[in-house]
């Protein structure tokens, strides 16, 4: 791999809220425009890992880190304009949370947020965006309508298209299809995997078929660690570590 | 790409939340300063009069010579009027939350709800006044009294007056309480009342503390009602058929004619210093109350 | 005792009920009684007019403003003060012992006494920043005694607001204010409306905490400036039904059916507002 094409560097990242320890020493770097799957038990510090992309855990006053973090060569973690970095690295949570406004609104909200008046631009970007999360056929009709009547499935895909209109570099989802049916599961892989390239892509999930139908590479976290990293295929199919095959296989997780 | 620039918008969320945390601290620094005042104003009387002899002194003569500053007199004024407010507001009161948020359903609860609202509603000069005019000639045409500005028309008022704080916060406590709780009695065939008295009431029972406690803090704070109805004469009273009067209606007929800075006056703000510190512990036992539920 | 469980439920529902009752039944009485006897007294001189013959005829019209000057001054001062410091406690204060202190204390000063509020507002405002007793003297004090009011309510609508919302905000890159600015605060608005409107409500009808910092016994004209006296209705009420002798009734329940219409009018404002917002948070 050339210089080049990596997008987040990580080295010897630690993280712990008070005095538990929620990652140790974690190495890796993360390609442009891949999707990199993040697997392992509750607790192996996955969502802790995700939230330091983009500086989430600032808001927890416990929270302490060791280690760097960089994007594009640049030391997060440094003297840096947070919100430009939480614009920069999208995030879907768990849970849909659609804002109390209309569909229209809620893709809307982020570019009002970040100063922008052109209503023709933002329009142009609220369809880009609704269009990109495969869900503008559904709610075109009913722009005006509440967020909150969408289905959930349908929600999530606008909290989706709601990140992706400030125009991300880089996409974080925290199991985001855990609370959901298998049809709207489909949909959202469907987007992930077509914004392959265009975006850099971590997603973090409970669910290995998930992660195996579509990361480029896969991570296995237990515990705080990071116990490998591999190619997809190879992680599922012949993996170097016992443990990632236990955990694999279903032994335990 | 990720430089910290400064914008004119940038400035302006500076400036509200540098507006924000200076309303913040000062609200702090007025809860501070009421503390600091009250105790300035009024610890100036115990250079003069002694703490025990203010508390426990039988006589309050604040304006003959030599003054004589006893509150022993006004605190069991407060007392029995506060104790028989409370005798007829909380039986009554937690009953009354019991059906409203129990039995009664639909209109009637909420009719009953708004009844009990606009009574909180109602300025305490306005009921006081009222209470002059209809229950305290009642009061004295009934007991037959050569007056019925007494302590027992006093209680019945203030009584009338807790009953909003006991009533709404005792149906919070209730309503609070999981509705599955009341659905395991029921499905194991008691009645409702069973399930009500022997279920949801113990769960509630904090929180009905806790509105107990409020309610008494409201009584022993009311000041004009109970200034306009109990006669305000400050000696101990034999029975509950006696004029009597209470440390707040005293503050608020006597601050107007004291000089600034007497001894009266400092005695006046020495009442207010034990009224705050009675309310503010009985807050305290209420809030706790109610944390003690949350675990 | 009974042993029929229903024949003891029917017993206990009744008794419930028959408590219920007592508290109503007199309020329906007092509004109706106070109704009956005021209303002849209103009419346009009454609510317009100077009090005359040592308020013993005339009407009411300085006390009405007074009032209005008080509510307006104490909505001046505590509602952008209550209102900034629940944000600050709730969004931006740290979670510490000091924090937890403030809270309690002032959770707790909404207990206290309203006269003690009078005796502090005497010794700080009329006494030690030499206000006299004056409008802004009232007002300060009055605003003082429904800060925490103010400030209570405005925590609760922002603690009732899904901690999601924020995280969601925030993930966008909006920044902090912002965020409460056009996500928290919309949807605290109706619980904050209504705190303070009851709030207003309490300071219109408030009597003790008046009594010596601004109210004026009989001053049969309007106040010049925020340093003059002015006579409020609560404190007028007060003052001639038990200080002077041989007022008309109907003067005295005239007064008080005013008061009780603008304090539960306010109190009606608040219910509708809060029942607007309802309405609309539905979607």
């Amino acid at each position: 791999m050339v210089d080049s094409c990596i997008k987040i560097t990580i080295v010897d990242l630690s993280a712990s809220y008070g005095a538990v320890c929620a990652l140790k020493s974690l190495s890796l770097d993360v390609r442009e425009g891949e999707i990199l799957s993040v697997i392992g038990p509750s607790n192996s510090g996955k969502t802790t890992f995700l939230r330091c992309l983009n500086r989430f855990n600032d808001t927890n006053p416990h929270f302490s880190h060791r280690g760097m973090v960089t994007i594009n060569g640049i030391d997060i973690y440094g003297n840096i304009d947070v919100e430009m970095l939480r614009k920069k690295v999208g995030m879907v949570f768990a849970l849909p949370t659609v804002l109390p406004m209309s569909v229209w609104e809620n893709a809307a909200y982020g570019l009002r947020r970040h100063g922008i008046r052109d209503e023709r631009m933002i329009a142009l970007s609220v369809e880009n965006s609704l269009r990109a999360a495969y869900l503008w056929d559904e709610v075109k009709d009913r722009l005006e309508a509440a967020a909150l009547n969408l289905s959930g499935g349908q929600q999530q895909r606008l909290c989706l298209a709601r990140t992706l209109a400030v125009e991300p570099d880089i996409i974080l989802y925290d199991e985001p299809c855990s609370g959901l049916d298998p049809i709207s599961t489909a949909k959202i892989e469907e987007a992930m995997i077509h914004f392959k390239d265009k975006y850099t892509q971590i997603l973090v999930t409970n669910n290995t078929k998930q992660a195996a139908r579509v990361g480029n590479r896969t991570a296995f976290f237990l515990m705080g660690q990071m116990v490998e990293l591999d190619a997809t295929n190879k992680i599922f199919t012949s993996p170097s570590d016992q443990r990632t095959e236990d955990y694999i296989s279903g032994r335990f997780g | 790409m990720l430089e910290r620039h400064w914008t004119w918008h940038r400035v302006k969320e500076f400036l509200i939340e540098k507006c924000i945390y200076l309303s913040g601290v000062t609200s702090i620094v007025i809860v501070a300063l009421i503390f600091i005042f009250l105790a300035k104003e009024g610890f100036a009387l115990f250079k003069t009069v002694g703490v025990g002899e203010f508390l426990l002194g039988i006589k309050w003569y604040p304006i003959s010579h030599p003054a004589q500053f006893g509150i022993l007199p006004l605190i069991i004024g407060s007392l029995v009027v506060t104790i028989g407010a409370t005798l007829i507001a909380v039986p009554i009161g937690v009953a009354s939350a019991v059906y409203i948020s129990e039995v009664a359903s639909g209109k009637i609860k909420e009719v009953l709800k708004s009844g009990i609202e606009v009574l909180a509603a109602i300025p305490s000069v306005v009921l006081g006044f009222i209470g002059m005019m209809t229950l305290v000639p009642w009061v004295k045409a009934v007991f037959n009294l050569p007056t019925g500005l007494t302590a027992f028309s006093g209680a019945l008022m203030l009584g009338f007056m807790a009953m909003p704080t006991i009533v709404s916060i005792a149906e919070d406590a209730l309503n609070a309480v999981p509705k599955r709780y009341k659905e395991a009695a029921l499905a194991l065939g008691a009645t409702r009342w069973q399930a009500i008295w022997r279920v949801v009431f113990p769960a509630a029972s904090s929180g009905i503390v806790a509105a107990v406690m409020l309610g008494i803090g409201r009584v022993i704070g009311e000041t004009m009602a109970v200034m306009m109805i109990t006669g305000n004469a400050a000696r101990i009273p034999t029975t509950i058929f006696e004029p009597v009067r209470t440390l707040t209606a005293t503050i608020a007929a006597e601050m107007g004619e004291t000089v600034r800075g007497s001894d009266h006056y400092s005695a006046l703000f020495a009442i207010g210093i034990v009224l705050f510190i009675i309310t503010f512990m009985i807050n305290l036992i209420a809030d706790i109350a109610v944390h003690h539920k949350a675990k | 005792m009974i042993k029929n469980p229903y024949l003891k439920e029917k017993i206990a529902f009744t008794l419930l009920f028959g408590a219920t009752v007592l508290v109503v039944l007199p309020v329906i009485f007092v509004l109706f009684y106070i109704v009956k006897q005021g209303w002849p007294a209103i009419n346009w001189e009454f609510l317009t007019q100077m009090p005359q013959k040592g308020m013993r005829a005339g009407g009411i019209f300085p006390a009405i403003i007074g009032t209005l000057y008080l509510v307006l001054g104490t909505l001046l001062f505590a509602l952008p003060l209550g209102v900034l410091s629940g944000v600050y406690l709730t969004e931006y204060a740290r979670d510490n012992g000091l924090t937890r202190l403030v809270k309690l204390a002032i959770i707790n000063l909404a207990g206290v006494p309203s006269v003690v509020y009078g005796l502090f507002g005497l010794g700080i405002f009329v006494v030690f920043l030499k206000f006299g007793a004056s409008i802004l003297a009232g007002s300060l004090t009055l605003a003082i005694m429904v800060l925490p009011i103010i400030i209570t309510t405005t925590r609760e609508a922002l603690d009732s607001v899904p901690q999601s919302f924020r995280q969601v905000s925030l993930s966008l890159g909006v920044s902090k204010w912002q965020t409460i600015r056009h996500v928290v605060l919309p949807h605290a608005m109706p619980g904050i409306l209504t705190g303070m409107i009851l709030a207003v409500s309490r300071a219109a009808g408030e009597t003790a905490p008046i009594l010596f910092t601004v109210a004026a016994f009989y001053l049969p004209r309007l106040p010049k400036s925020v340093f003059d006296q002015v006579m409020a209705l609560p404190y007028h009420l007060y003052v001639i039904s038990t200080q002077v002798p041989h007022v008309k009734l109907e003067i005295r329940y005239g007064t008080a059916l005013v008061l009780l219409i603008i304090v539960l009018s306010l109190n009606l404002v608040a219910i509708i507002v809060r029942a607007q917002f309802r309405k609309k948070k539905k979607w």
